[in-house]
């Protein structure tokens, strides 16, 4: 009863010095904000990652080529596939070959699901009179279709003739449907489509329609209707229009269900290792989502750290604002201290009295720091194109944090309150 | 109405100014006061009346001597049952009011019944039927600063009867007021005294005031130099 009493008496003197009250919440408004704004970009992140891993497959693995380092081993995951910086640059002899996946897929029959291969032909643009629409041709195979399944709205998708003929057939999307043909899927259906590369120009049948999903994390900042969109053909015709060696720098491997994932890259590495022994700049080199999820997790782990250190500070700061700015406010109250006392308040009721007031405080500058944190942290992960997820217990954190803050800040002038002698209390001017 | 309300059995009180000097600002002070009793301490200011009171008060503790209050040994008792007994016993009205700022008349008034443990409604109905009682009833949501120096006063009164003490301690509960209303606050503690029987001790340093009480105790340097009779009795 003597607690929701107090509570009461702490928010109607909170009320009553309004500004006060709002400088002295400032430095834990910072701190809570901070570190909520943190945790709510790190879990959006992670959110959508983890979102992103199951569309595409945890224990997919992506194998390509990586320079040997002539100093010491490239150990750090987040080095890997940067191949071009220094040294000579990839030559046909340095390539994946089709017999090297040959072998790979009859070695590891038990783990291997499929192996994804594919070709970029570059971006452009796709024509049809003076309308136009962005495009990036990929070339893949069947295993990459099995690994980047495209929701076929109309028409069809490559199928293993398609892949074997090399044939020019395209599965374009439907937003180039809406740029070229007005949305009518049926009209593009059967269609040629004419895309210019680098002032080349190649044409395609259109064999099918795919509905476009937006990439989770995209800094792109065209407008709806210069969205660059993927035109897929068969791995052959893009491998003959390129005039590509017949080789690979990197694919992708889907595993059987149950395979450990990092100890079958290994595996990998080490079967590779045949071929590449003997090349002096190229090594084969292989990486996972999850290994991937792991450096982001590490990376986002340091700034949360550098994050909290300062909201540290802040929150310290703060508290210790609370805390002299409790000091003053007793002082004021000297004489209302001394008239409870002397109206039998006893001197836990008044350390009481004034803890819940250090309390309330932190708490009304925990909330305000949870809402703004919330917000710079939505602002931030939209931004960065995620989703907004504010994290639960960092808010639950917030809040209990904010308690434990008061109360320590809190303690001391209370305590000194509780200790005044009723007399002087009474007398003070 | 035989029982001692108040007995103060030489008591002394020195207070301790640095070694080795001490200062006696009590010699021994002899006082009964009986249950119902109206009475007046009267003394000029460094006469140790304030001493006294706050001794009677329980605030402090006499040096030397006992003192009984309503049968209890105070001198004996600890902090958290003196702060019982101030909150059960004692209704102490100030020359400066000391309401609490930021609270209401009637919050004001239920002070005292929040640190006795008196439940929310209880409490309301209490300190609605004593501020009717003073005459303040109209204004119980207003705060001390919207109060004129008697109405705050008859605030004050109103809240040292809250618990329904044995005791109503005054001091100089007039002596911020200009005279017609000190007469008013006065009226109150008489009709306190004549139609609830509350023992009253005021303490002043106006003999026009004393003499309207029962019993005149005067004060000088620490020691009672005098006793008489008022008109009340």
């Amino acid at each position: 009863m003597l607690i929701i009493e107090n509570l009461i008496m702490a928010f109607s003197s909170l009320l009553s010095n309004k500004m006060r009250a709002l400088l002295t919440m400032l430095g834990i408004i910072i701190g809570i904000a901070s570190v909520i704004a943190i945790m709510t970009v790190g879990n959006s992140i992670s959110m959508s990652v983890a979102a992103n891993m199951e569309s595409m497959g945890a224990n997919n693995i992506t194998v390509g080529l990586q320079q040997k380092s002539t100093e010491e081993q490239v150990s750090e995951s987040g080095a890997r596939f940067e191949g071009g910086t220094r040294g000579r640059t990839i030559r046909e002899e340095d390539l994946i070959t089709e017999e090297m996946l040959e072998e790979l897929a009859v070695a590891y029959q038990q783990q291997i699901a499929g192996i994804s291969l594919s070709v970029s032909s570059g971006n452009g643009t796709a024509e049809k009179g003076k309308l136009y629409a962005n495009v990036s041709v990929t070339g893949g195979n069947e295993g990459y279709f099995q690994l980047n399944e495209l929701t076929i709205n109309a028409g069809r998708g490559l199928t293993e003739t398609d892949q074997e003929k090399g044939g020019k057939v395209a599965v374009v999307s439907d937003k180039l449907v809406e740029n070229l043909y007005e949305g009518n899927a049926q009209s593009a259906i059967g269609a040629m489509v004419e895309v210019s590369i680098n002032n080349r120009y190649y044409t395609y049948t259109i064999v099918g329609v795919y509905e476009y999903q937006a990439e989770a994390a995209s800094f792109s900042t065209d407008s709806e209707e210069d969205i660059t969109t993927q035109l897929y053909i068969p791995l052959k015709a893009a491998q003959a229009q390129n005039h590509s060696a017949k080789g690979y720098e990197q694919f992708t491997v889907a595993t059987e269900s149950g395979v450990d994932t990092e100890a079958f890259m290994e595996q990998l590495e080490h079967f590779f290792d045949r071929y590449y022994r003997k090349n002096q700049d190229y090594q084969i080199s292989a990486f996972s989502m999850e290994t991937m999820l792991s450096s982001m997790t590490d990376m986002l782990s340091t700034i949360s750290l550098a994050i909290a250190v300062i909201a540290g500070i802040s929150l310290l700061v703060g508290g210790i604002g609370v805390m002299n700015i409790m000091l003053v406010s007793i002082t004021e109250r000297t004489r209302e201290i001394g008239t409870r006392k002397a109206l039998g308040a006893t001197n836990g009721s008044i350390r009481l009295q004034f803890i819940m007031e250090a309390v309330v405080i932190c708490l009304s500058g925990g909330f305000m720091g949870i809402l703004s944190g919330i917000g710079i942290g939505a602002v931030l992960a939209g931004v960065m194109g995620y989703e907004a997820k504010a994290s639960m217990a960092g808010i639950l954190a917030a809040v209990s944090f904010s308690v434990v803050l008061g109360i320590f800040f809190g303690y001391y002038p209370a305590e000194k309150a509780a200790r005044m002698n009723p007399i002087e209390a009474l007398r003070y001017e | 109405m035989s029982q001692n309300m108040i007995r103060l059995n030489s008591v002394k009180k020195r207070f301790y100014i640095g070694e080795p000097k001490e200062l006696e600002i009590l010699h021994g002070i002899d006082l009964q006061i009986k249950e119902g009793e109206f009475v007046s301490i009267v003394g000029a200011s460094g006469s140790g009346k304030t001493t006294l009171m706050n001794i009677i008060g329980i605030l402090d503790k006499p040096t030397e001597g006992s003192y009984f209050l309503d049968g209890v040994d105070v001198v004996k008792a600890k902090d958290l049952e003196l702060s019982r007994i101030r909150n059960k016993k004692i209704g102490f009205v100030f020359q400066t009011y000391n309401l609490v700022p930021k609270a209401s008349a009637l919050k004001n008034v239920e002070l005292p019944m929040l640190y006795g443990g008196v439940e929310r409604k209880q409490r309301k109905k209490r300190a609605k039927e004593l501020l009717e009682l003073v005459g303040m009833e109209e204004r119980m949501h207003h705060k001390p600063e919207e109060l004129s120096g008697g109405q705050k006063q008859r605030v004050a009164i109103a809240r040292a009867m809250a618990n329904n003490p044995s005791i109503i301690l005054a001091d100089e509960p007039t002596g911020a007021l200009d005279s017609k209303t000190g007469r008013k606050i006065m009226d109150i503690f008489h009709r306190l005294n004549k139609e609830q029987g509350k023992t009253i001790l005021l303490i002043t340093h106006s003999q026009e005031l004393a003499l309207e009480t029962g019993r005149i105790v005067t004060i000088k340097d620490g020691s009672i130099t005098g006793e008489e009779k008022g008109k009340v009795c």
